[in-house]
This record gives C-alpha cells, sequence and structure tokens, in this order.
C-alpha cells in the first residue's frame, strides 16, 4: 500500500518565483531535486518543503502554494509551469523540458509565492446568477426529465473546476479589466438551457450585455486550447452572444 | 436582549454546505468556515456515485432494501434507527440533486440513470458520469452562493478551525480559528456549531484521499472533550493505482459497469495481461463470492487482494497488484459511463483503460469512526454537531461504496435542523466571553510552543515517517503485538515532533506552522485508531484481526468510545447498539440474500 519511486535519473533543476507577501518583490530561487518515477510538479514542491535549500546551499523558506485533490479535479494547484497555466498535480515532470519553472498565475492578486486569490471568478458567479433557482429542499418530487444528449452538454458544461487556466491565457481579462472571461459566460450558457435555470435566463443575459460581459470577447479562442477540462468554451461564447442579441432584440421590441 | 440565532458551520463539504443552506432556508444566520474555497473540498473526488433506492429498474427494490444491505455491509456496528432514516431519505435527496439541476446520468427515457455498487444485487446508484461528487458539490455551492447574495451565509474561506469553545455549563458557544493568510487567531461567537470537517485519511501517508484530509479538526474537538466513536474503523479500498504521491481512486463504479478483477493463475507469469488466455486467468472473486463477484463490499475485496497478493504471492508483471479488466466492454460506453475516472488513469498511468487492463491495489480510503453523536447529530458537547465524513454514525464497521454522499447530505440536513432549532432555543443566553478568550489564549500559547521549538527534527519527515507508520500497522491486517509497537512510535513521533525547528517563523500564510498544528492533531487521532484496534480482539467489518478472526457480538457489539486525556486516549465500551430494526446474521456474500432481484420482482412491488 505504499509507492516508493526510486529513480536513478539525474536531479531536476527548479527554479520558483518566490514572493513573501502581496506587496514584496518578487526573486527567483533554484532547487535541485532528485528525480523519481512518476514524479509531478507537485512532488517537486514537497521535496523543497523537507529540504528547503537553494542550489547555492542558501537556506531558505518552503515554498507557498495551494493543493488539495491531486487528481486534476478541484483546481487548485493551478500555476505557471514553463510559461502555461496548469496543475502541478496532474502535470508530470518527464513530460517537461529543464529546468522547470515554476510561477503564480498572473491575472490574480498573488498572496505569497504560489498561491493566488482568485475570488473574483467566483464573485462573477454570484452576479450571473449561476444557480437553478429552487423552492427549497425540502421533498418535492423529482426534477424535470431531461434528455441524454442535453445531459452531456450540460455536463460538459459543469465540469468546469474554476482553475482559471482559460482566463489566464485569455488577453481580454486582468486586473485592469472587467471582462468577465470565458469560464462564466460558460456558466452563464449551462444555466440558461437548465429547464428551470431558464427562468432567470433573461437577468443572466443582461448582466452579461453591458461592459465587461460578451462583448468584450475579442474572440482570440486561447481560453478553449487551454481548458484542461476541455470545456467547449468557443460554442458557450457563441451560444451565448446569440441569446444576447435575440435578447437585446426582442427586448427592445418589447419596450 | 436576544440574539438573531447563529450558528457556525465549519467545513464547505457536501455535509456542511447542506446543513448551511437548511440553516439559511430557516432563517438563522450562518458563519461558514472552511480551510479550501468550499467549490474546492474532498467531496469533489467522489467519482461512482450516490444510492438511492428508486427502483427504476423492475427489480424490487426499496428503502427497506438498502437499509438491510447497508447495516449488514457495516457488520451491525451502526445503530439502526438513524440508517433506516437515512435510507428512506435517500430517494428524496436524489430528487433534490435533480431540480438543483445536477446532470446525472439518464435513460432513453429521460430518467435518471442507475448502476450497481459494491455489497448489494440492485441498481441503486445514481451518478453524473464519474465524477459525481464534483457535480453534487457545485450544485450546493451555487445554492450557497444564492444565499450568500441574499446575506443570509458569510463565507470564511481560508480559514480554519481549531477548538470548539465550551462555557462552564458545558455548552458550545462557538470556536477559535485561524486565518491562513495573515495569521489572525479570533474567536466566533455561535449559538450551535456544526463541524463538517471530513476525514482523515492523509493521517496514513498514502491514500486516496485529498491533502486537506487531515482529521485535525476531529482532533480539536476531541481535545475539547467531544467523544471520538470507533476510531478503529478504517476502510481501504480494493482498487487505487499506485503513485508517488498519492494512491488514485479507481472507483467501485468500474466493477459496477463489468469491470473484473483477475490475476494470471501462475503466481510468477509476466506475460502481458492480453497474451495471457481466459483459462490461465484466476477471476478470484467471482470463483470465491459467486452470488456478489466483483461487488463484495470493500472490506472483504481488499483482504481477498491482499491475500492473493501478499500471501499467495501473485503478480501482475512483477507488480504487487491485481488487473482491474475492461477491455471486454464497449469502448464508447466505457467513456459515456466512466470517462472521469479512465481520464485519470491514463494522465497519471499513461495508459488507455479500455485497450489494457488497469493494475490496482488496495489504500487507505475512508474512516467508519469520527466525532460520536447522537440521532440529532449533536457530539456529547451541547451545542455541538458534527454531519459527513467526521462523524460515526452510519456506516459501522465498514461503508457500502456511494453511501458516503448520502449520509453526508443526509447527516448535513439532520445536523442543520437541530442545530437551527438549538440555536434558536439557546439565543437568549449569553454566548461567554470567557470560554471563547480560553480558547483564543489556548490557540495562542499552542502557536507561540510550536514557534519557539529548536532540535535536530525534520517536521515533515516526521509527517512521512507518521505514515509509513499507520500504513504499515494499522490497516488490512491487524495484531496486537505491531500494534502496540506502533503506538509507542506513536507516543516518540509526538516527542520528536516537539524538537522540531519550524522552517519558517513568517508572519504571512505561513504554512509550515499549520503542518505542526495539524500534525500534533493527528498524531493524537493516529493514537485513538491504533488503541481501539489493540483492544477490540475480534473480527468486524474493516477491522481483522487473525488471531480473533470471527465476529464476536456477545462481547463487541458495542460502540468504542475514546475520550482525549494528555496522557492517550481512555475508552469506554459501555454503549450497546440499537439492533432492533435487523437481527444480526453472518454476513456471506457467496450466496444469494433472500431479498434479490429475482424474475417478478417487479411484479411484487408493483402491489
Ligand atoms: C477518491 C474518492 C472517491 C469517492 N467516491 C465516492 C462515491 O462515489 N460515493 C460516495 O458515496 N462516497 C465517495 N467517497 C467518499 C466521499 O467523497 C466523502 O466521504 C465525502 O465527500 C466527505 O464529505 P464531507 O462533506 O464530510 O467532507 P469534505 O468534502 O472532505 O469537506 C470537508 C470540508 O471541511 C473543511 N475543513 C476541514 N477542516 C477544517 C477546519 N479545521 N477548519 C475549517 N474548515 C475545515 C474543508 O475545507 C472542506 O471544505 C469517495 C472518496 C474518495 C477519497
Ligand atoms: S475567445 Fe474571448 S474569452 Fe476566449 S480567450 Fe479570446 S477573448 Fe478571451
Ligand atoms: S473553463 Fe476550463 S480552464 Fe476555465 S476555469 Fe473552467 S476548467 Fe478551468
Ligand atoms: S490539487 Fe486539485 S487540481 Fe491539482
Amino acid at each position: 500500500m505504499e509507492s516508493h519511486g526510486h529513480s536513478t535519473n539525474a536531479p531536476i533543476s527548479v527554479r520558483v518565483m518566490r514572493r513573501d507577501n502581496p506587496d514584496a518583490t518578487p526573486r527567483y530561487e533554484v532547487f535541485q531535486i532528485p528525480h523519481r518515477q512518476n514524479m509531478n510538479v507537485h512532488m517537486c514542491l514537497l521535496e523543497i518543503q523537507e529540504n528547503p535549500v537553494t542550489v547555492e546551499g542558501t537556506k531558505t523558506t518552503p515554498v507557498a502554494w495551494d493543493v488539495n485533490c491531486l487528481e486534476e479535479v478541484c483546481g487548485s494547484c493551478t500555476m505557471i509551469i514553463n510559461g502555461r497555466a496548469r496543475q502541478a498535480c496532474s502535470t508530470l515532470v518527464d513530460t517537461l523540458e529543464k529546468p522547470i519553472t515554476i510561477e503564480p498565475m498572473t491575472k490574480f492578486t498573488v498572496l505569497r509565492d504560489l498561491q493566488v486569490d482568485r475570488s473574483r471568478m467566483f464573485e462573477d458567479l454570484k452576479k450571473t446568477k449561476s444557480w437553478v433557482p429552487i423552492d427549497g429542499t425540502h421533498a418535492l418530487g423529482a426534477g424535470p426529465r431531461y434528455a441524454q444528449d442535453d445531459q452531456l452538454v450540460s455536463y460538459t458544461l459543469s465540469r468546469c473546476m474554476t482553475c482559471g487556466c482559460c482566463v489566464e491565457a485569455c488577453p481580454q481579462y486582468g486586473p485592469g479589466s472587467a471582462f468577465i472571461g470565458p469560464a462564466v459566460l460558460s456558466q452563464v450558457r449551462r444555466f440558461n438551457m437548465h429547464p428551470t435555470g431558464k427562468l432567470n435566463k433573461g437577468e443572466r443575459l443582461e448582466t452579461v450585455m453591458g461592459s465587461g460581459g460578451i462583448t468584450d470577447c475579442g474572440s482570440a479562442q486561447v481560453c478553449a486550447s487551454v481548458c484542461p477540462k476541455e470545456i467547449p468554451l468557443l460554442d458557450s461564447i457563441a451560444v451565448v452572444a446569440r441569446d444576447t442579441t435575440i435578447h437585446a432584440l426582442t427586448s427592445w421590441f418589447g419596450k | 436582549m436576544a440574539n438573531q440565532p447563529r450558528v457556525i458551520v465549519v467545513g464547505g463539504g457536501l455535509a456542511g454546505l447542506m446543513a448551511a443552506i437548511k440553516i439559511a432556508e430557516f432563517g438563522a444566520l450562518v458563519d461558514l468556515l472552511s480551510i479550501v474555497p468550499v467549490k474546492r473540498s474532498h467531496s469533489v473526488c467522489a467519482q461512482g456515485g450516490i444510492n438511492g433506492a428508486v427502483n427504476t429498474k423492475g427489480e424490487g427494490d426499496s428503502p427497506g432494501l438498502h437499509f438491510i444491505d447497508t447495516v449488514k455491509g457495516g457488520d451491525f456496528l451502526a445503530h439502526q434507527p438513524p440508517v433506516r432514516d437515512m435510507c428512506d431519505a435517500a430517494p428524496n435527496i436524489i430528487y433534490m440533486f435533480d431540480r438543483m439541476g445536477v446532470p446525472f446520468t439518464r435513460t432513453a427515457e429521460g430518467l435518471i440513470e442507475f448502476r450497481r455498487f459494491g455489497g448489494t444485487l440492485h441498481h441503486r446508484t445514481a451518478h453524473a458520469g464519474a465524477t459525481t461528487g464534483q457535480q453534487l458539490l457545485y450544485a450546493l455551492d451555487e445554492q450557497v452562493r444564492k444565499f450568500e447574495a441574499e446575506g443570509k451565509i458569510t463565507k470564511y474561506e481560508g480559514w480554519e478551525a481549531f477548538y470548539p469553545s465550551i462555557d462552564e455549563s458545558g455548552r458550545c458557544v462557538g470556536l477559535t480559528a485561524m486565518d491562513l493568510r495573515n495569521m489572525e487567531i479570533r474567536s466566533f461567537a455561535s449559538d450551535a456549531v456544526i463541524y463538517a470537517t471530513g476525514g482523515l485519511g492523509a493521517i496514513f501517508g498514502y491514500g486516496t484521499n485529498s491533502v486537506v484530509n487531515t482529521g485535525a479538526a476531529i482532533a480539536g474537538c476531541y481535545q475539547q472533550g467531544a467523544i471520538y466513536g470507533n476510531p478503529e474503523f478504517i476502510q481501504i479500498h480494493p482498487t487505487a493505482i499506485s503513485g508517488a504521491d498519492k494512491l488514485r481512486l479507481m472507483s467501485e463504479s468500474v466493477r459496477g459497469e463489468g469491470g473484473r478483477v483477475w490475476v494470471p493463475k501462475n503466481p510468477k507469469d509476466t506475460r502481458a495481461p492480453l497474451t495471457i488466455p481466459p483459462a490461465e486467468r484466476w477471476y478470484f472473486l467471482e470463483e470465491k463470492y459467486p452470488a456478489y463477484g466483483n461487488l463484495v463490499p470493500r472490506d472483504v475485496a481488499s483482504r481477498e487482494i491482499h491475500h492473493i497478493v501478499q500471501t499467495l504471492g501473485h503478480r501482475v508483471e512483477g507488480e504487487e497488484a491485481v488487473y482491474l479488466d475492461l477491455t471486454h466492454l464497449d469502448p464508447d460506453y466505457l467513456t459515456k459511463k466512466l470517462g472521469g475516472v479512465l481520464e485519470i488513469y491514463e494522465k497519471f498511468k499513461g495508459h488507455d483503460p479500455r485497450k489494457v487492463p488497469m493494475k490496482v491495489a488496495p489504500a487507505v480510503h475512508y474512516s467508519m469512526g469520527g466525532l460520536w453523536v447522537d440521532y440529532k447529530q449533536m457530539t456529547n458537547i451541547p451545542g455541538l454537531f458534527a454531519a459527513g465524513e467526521c462523524e460515526y454514525q452510519y456506516h459501522g464497521a465498514n461503508r457500502l461504496g456511494a453511501n458516503a454522499l448520502v449520509a453526508c447530505v443526509f447527516g448535513g440536513m439532520v445536523s442543520g435542523v437541530n442545530a437551527f432549532v438549538w440555536a434558536e432555543a439557546n439565543a437568549k443566553k449569553e454566548r461567554s466571553a470567557a470560554a471563547l478568550a480560553a480558547t483564543n489564549q489556548k490557540l495562542k500559547s499552542r502557536v507561540n510552543d510550536v514557534l519557539g521549538r529548536a532540535g535536530d527534527e525534520n517536521p515533515f519527515g516526521i509527517r512521512r515517517e507518521l505514515g509509513q507508520c499507520m500504513n504499515r500497522y494499522v490497516t488490512i491486517v491487524r495484531e496486537n503485538e505491531s500494534l502496540k509497537k506502533a503506538d509507542g512510535m506513536l507516543v516518540d513521533l509526538k516527542k520528536r515532533l516537539a524538537r522540531a525547528p519550524l522552517p519558517d517563523a513568517g508572519p504571512w500564510a505561513n504554512q509550515s506552522l499549520i503542518h505542526v498544528l495539524e500534525l500534533e492533531n493527528m498524531i493524537d487521532l493516529s493514537r485513538a485508531i491504533t488503541q481501539g484496534a489493540l483492544l477490540r480482539d475480534e473480527s468486524r467489518g474493516a477491522h481483522f484481526k487473525p488471531a480473533f478472526p470471527n465476529r464476536d457480538d456477545e462481547k463487541w457489539m458495542r460502540s468504542t468510545k475514546a475520550s482525549y486525556t494528555p496522557d492517550g486516549p481512555k475508552f469506554d465500551f459501555s454503549e450497546t447498539i440499537d439492533t432492533s430494526l435487523k437481527k444480526p446474521v453472518e454476513r456471506r456474500y457467496d450466496v444469494l440474500p433472500e431479498h434479490a432481484p429475482k424474475p417478478g420482482g417487479a411484479a411484487a412491488a408493483a402491489h
């Protein structure tokens, strides 16, 4: 029930961007780490934690990072590894160019080292009423029937783990911009297609119609290519764009 | 002046979020504390599904049969009335999630699809592909966000609770927690507190659990006088994949959808699996348990695999593992039903399980034990409730697959309702400032002690040793001599930890400090687990002692209740089990039970 990953491969060199707190100036530290079989980037950080000494022999502090599920389903451990946002738990060291460079995401406030504050994404889910409005949690019988095909679309969208890879890659998203980003737009699509979620469709569309909304998307299309869950973000953006247009027209005619 | 009732919920997994929603629906204020943003809680890992006897397959299934399977699966160590209530509520729990928009896998008619799981012969497990826990958690997360937007729930994400605060009368009036960013120590006052802090698998080092599942919160309650129930019952899941940081689960749903477990008949056979002809394969579970086959309960399957690999010395391509084989099934079907699980295998092992049999071995998975609670989910400390994997109530000596999620949600509901009632009744009383200050001081002194340590030990190395010790001596096969040895090692680890200087003394996001505080708590729990195992001289469910191979109802059909003392746990075995609803029987999975689904079952159920 235990795994030891002995290996004869050469040690790996890892460069980590360090920052003691949100106001501190970043610096890099380089570590030599013994290679192990099946090693992921998370394990590199564990090695540093137990032995926080740089390649120059200087004692430092363990690196701070967020991690939980270790199977790419919680989104915690997202960081920039060799220039690309991805999960430290599912990125295997053997697939990476050496030395490995690890940095925090750039679109969010860095708390310490590789820890960032992604609460903005959760706030945006609140703004767009990303939930199905139910009357209560008491027993009210089964929900609406759902065709297999619709379930598949909904399930695909619903696997978004709010990791932030897509917004990290999106040129329109960032601290200086109000753009809500592809992940949340995709949730708007998801709740708008649910038979009960539809009841808030108009409100949801109005939230993403103004500035910071769907029209801020420059169609650069990089978001979809970096999503670890392969969520069809471009389809979602297209659906929401079409729906907002229709909504704008009908609500204008309706006035 | 009367306060508006206020309840603190610690933990934002399925149990905590469900409790918070119930309380918010009743109109009390909720403070929701969680180490991780709630959407990243361990519940996202649950793959296979959630049980509820909805009986959509014409098998004559019913909550009553779900109840029988559950108490039998738990080897008759769970009090039966709450288990019955949970099974009765399960179909409506699934419907509630359905209404919240969980994309459950559907039948052609658009109904919820159910699949088979271990320890039952009925199709009783609803699922959303193979990432069910994630989908259920997200549904509750979304509903909580709605209440947050309305100002009824206030989230404190990135806060870790350490001690419930107990006033002079013994009542819980809040707790003390730490902000994991600026390390501020703060006490929160309330009229009731619910702990929903999940399991403790990280104690064992390697296993299927998330990193945050240290059990440290359970230990904080235990140190404050809460009873720890059935600590020695730890579930070992039969099918996980090897890995250097985690043993990732290959869900029981793989077998539920038709996966078969086998080894080459010749222990020394090193041929590639698909070149081994069927006649030279040993489907040992199917052979020994013709009635349940690959879907025997986990304790049974893990012991069989352990026997085959460790005692009989069978290997698969030289590895200490067995095959879990799906290659006989249609790849598209597999993608649809098990995609999320198969992806994990592909990502971490680099092979496609649709084409080659997976290699799996047992791994620590779940804690049946936890905080002792009454039928209202209240611990022995009035006003302190517990729900979800952190409490001991529903699974007895062994949990059936897909029963954890339903127990978390049901326990969350029951604790939410009762904490609300309690809070309302007690809102007029004072929330003792002295009690809140006392836990504050207690945590401050502990932090200062940890920060001031000197010596030659490494706290992270000690954590590794803890995992090795527990994994080696306190898992599938337990022997009294080794358990004694393990307990001695635990005492020693705690002493050594007192000589471990912190590699980081900084005032901001100091993960090393938290690590040591948690590790001390983990060692306290480990001693209760180990000593509980040592004392229980019988074999029941997941607790197996070759020296005492039988279940001993006469002597041991009793809860284990551990209380904390600075010198180690103190035990009380006076609580017998309420078996008023189903008489304990011998637990057999080789022959069909009387309630097996049979042709005509549908007609019978139509009455
Ligand atoms: C890989 C895997 C697959 C599984 N699959 C299934 C399945 O298919 N079906 C099934 O029924 N069961 C399954 N289980 C079991 C099930 O997932 C868990 O038992 C269940 O999710 C636990 O939920 P919970 O709400 O009790 O706690 P968790 O989801 O673990 O949440 C605990 C919460 O408490 C918080 N917390 C912890 N300590 C503190 C503290 N001190 N202060 C503040 N917050 C704290 C955490 O931040 C988190 O929010 C599986 C388990 C694993 C490991
Ligand atoms: S398509 Fe839109 S959302 Fe996606 S990366 Fe481009 S600008 Fe961003
Ligand atoms: S859409 Fe994909 S990349 Fe974006 S947050 Fe969700 S899972 Fe991450
Ligand atoms: S730890 Fe959850 S995604 Fe990596």
